[in-house]
């Protein structure tokens, strides 16, 4: 909160370095896994941030959030198909969908509450998974291939990696501050009062449908664009994008970091991502250092360290990661 | 009659085979303290939830300042100028005491489609959250998180947040529930000069506040009226009496 040298906001200031830093690692050591790695995270966190917005800050539990991220990868690549691959046209039309669905599902799931709202939001989302599954022209369950991506004229060529990284970069911090500046904002004070005492808000005077069914629109059309990210990062597009196990993830990542705040998703995001890909890696050592030799088998059984670990952020660290940070100095 | 701002007309509502309020009718005029009593599961509260449109009347009507409100939501009749406290605390308390109040400046400060400026740096909504704040003698905490406030300021708190509602009519469900006695006649004491500026319904328990406060008195029993008027003529009815007063006294005695 304040603007001290706080072990938070030292942390985070090194996270953002390291995350600007990164494209001159992978061109010094010739690593691209990594950039790509770290591509696909930056693009997820946006998601997640999004998620945030309406989860964290308004109380919405959205169990459908994949949907936009299929929305927004489908609508780049269905039009890439139909040699259609103009920017221009292809990522405002995919914020546009997202938005419009969102409506749609933020207009009959709002009017509910709790466990009914989390399955309303996840049905809608199966809804467009199995929608994405039936289109034999694009794919159906196998997906398609984007050949090429999105186009912006000479503006900006999106095939060069570190520049597709560095915009994915760029789009990542414009919606935290984004979400930051709406957060505490009079809308936000909205949504969060209605958070935390609904009918209260009511009795004050305000609408609060409507607020909360703008906040699920903008929530909708930002993860409407890490959608388009994650198709062009990939080159591909299919069902897989928005299985509910992703939504799933979206969720796991706004826990994980921390809801309170609006960067808690982006730690949360890098947290859980890092751990996807290291935890089978030190699966394999621990069981060479204990067996002699690697044991390939139990590398799939990564998520056995990554269950409890959430467990434990979830009963002991309420506020995520970046709540633990919070406190380290006010201890 | 003419002078009433607040009008209920043969209000009836139902839950099942319970009859909540049965054809209650009763009016809140300029300058009053109009007191609602009874004992427990009379209707009170359900009254003024139908009162605050939470509740649909499955009969009658209600009339605010010549105007049928008994079709609006919630939130308009807030902003016409309808504010009420609640009996159970009804707080955001993960917000600050003055967020909590800010809230209810900025519900009648136009739309909050506003996305960008910090809400909690304006002026005009943080001015006259402080004044709220101050007046019901909670300046000191403005800036405590509410969960952390005693009982008492959480009662000082929901009425700081009706007053900020720009009210013209204070609906007010046991403001005294769970207070001390300091802390109950500073609240008397409170709505007594209030009064002067606004009509006040008021439902509660405790009758030496009811007593000291109220120009007229209604006696709801079962959701039904069995008495209204003036203080010395709820004393006098002997209905009352066996109702309502003689059970106090008996409890008291």
């Amino acid at each position: 909160m304040s603007d001290r040298l706080t072990a938070r906001n030292v942390f985070v200031a090194a996270l953002l370095a390291l995350l600007v830093l990164l494209p001159a690692y992978t061109h010094a050591t010739g690593n691209t896994f990594i950039m790509t790695l770290f591509t696909r995270i930056v693009i997820l966190a946006i998601a997640a941030v999004s998620l945030n917005l309406i989860m964290g800050f308004g109380g919405m539990v959205s169990f459908g959030h994949a949907a936009y991220l299929g929305i927004g990868g489908y609508v780049v690549g269905i039009l890439a198909k139909e040699g259609i691959n103009a920017g221009l046209v292809q990522w405002p039309l995919a914020l546009l969908l997202s938005g419009l669905f969102a409506l749609g599902v933020g207009a009959l799931s709002l009017r509910t509450r709790g466990v009914y709202f989390i399955m309303i939001t996840l049905a809608f989302a199966q809804v467009v998974y199995y929608v994405a599954n039936g289109l034999d022209r694009y794919g159906g369950d196998d997906g398609l291939t984007i050949q090429a991506r999105s186009q912006f004229g000479g503006l900006i060529d999106l095939s060069n990696r570190t520049l597709f990284y560095y915009l994915c970069l760029a789009l990542l911090l414009a919606t935290v501050y984004l979400v930051w500046r709406m957060v505490n904002s009079r809308f936000g004070l909205v949504i969060q009062g209605a958070r935390s005492n609904d009918r209260r808000m009511r009795a004050i005077g305000f609408p609060t449908f409507r607020y909360k069914l703008v906040c699920f629109v903008i929530a909708g059309v930002l993860c409407g664009l890490s959608g388009v990210l994650l198709a062009n990062h990939t080159n591909f597009i299919s069902p897989a994008l928005m299985h509910w196990t992703r939504s799933g993830d979206l969720i796991v990542m706004a826990v994980l970091g921390g809801m309170g705040t609006v960067f808690g998703p982006v730690i949360g995001a890098i947290a859980l991502l890092v751990l996807e890909e290291t935890l089978p890696h030190l699966i394999g050592l621990g069981s060479y250092l204990v067996t002699g030799k690697e044991v390939a088998a139990a590398k799939e059984y990564w998520q056995l360290i990554l269950g409890p670990m959430l467990l434990l952020v979830v009963l002991f660290a309420r506020g995520g990661i970046d709540g633990i940070l919070a406190r380290l100095r006010r201890d | 009659m003419t002078d009433a701002l607040l009008q209920i007309e043969g209000l009836t509502k139902r839950f099942g085979g319970i009859v909540a309020s049965e054809n209650v009718t009763l009016d809140l005029r300029m300058g009053e303290v109009h007191a609602i009593i009874g004992p427990n599961g009379a209707g009170k509260t359900t009254l003024i939830g139908q009162l605050m449109g939470e509740l649909t009347p499955d009969a009658g009507r209600i009339v605010f300042d010549g105007q049928d409100i008994t079709a609006l939501p919630t939130y308009e009749r807030s902003l016409m100028g309808l504010a009420r406290s609640f009996q159970i605390t009804s707080l955001f308390l993960d917000f600050t005491a003055l967020d909590n109040v800010a809230l209810a400046v900025q519900a009648n400060a136009g739309h909050s489609f506003r996305f960008w400026r910090d809400a909690r740096t304006e002026s005009v909504l943080r001015e006259p959250a402080r004044a709220a704040l101050a007046r019901v003698g909670l300046g000191h905490r403005a800036d405590v998180l509410a969960a952390n406030l005693s009982h008492g300021e959480h009662r000082l708190l929901e009425f700081a947040m009706a007053l900020a509602n720009k009210p013209r009519v204070l609906l007010l469900d046991e403001p005294m529930a769970g207070l001390g006695p300091e802390e109950s006649a500073r609240m008397v004491a409170m709505l007594r000069e209030l009064k002067r500026e606004l009509p006040i319904l008021l439902i509660e328990h405790d009758m030496e506040a009811v007593f000291a406060l109220a120009d007229r008195i209604t006696v709801l029993v079962y959701g039904r009226v069995i008495a209204s008027g003036a203080l010395e003529m709820i004393r006098a009815n002997e209905e009352v009496r066996q109702a309502y007063l003689g059970e106090q006294e008996a409890v008291h005695g």
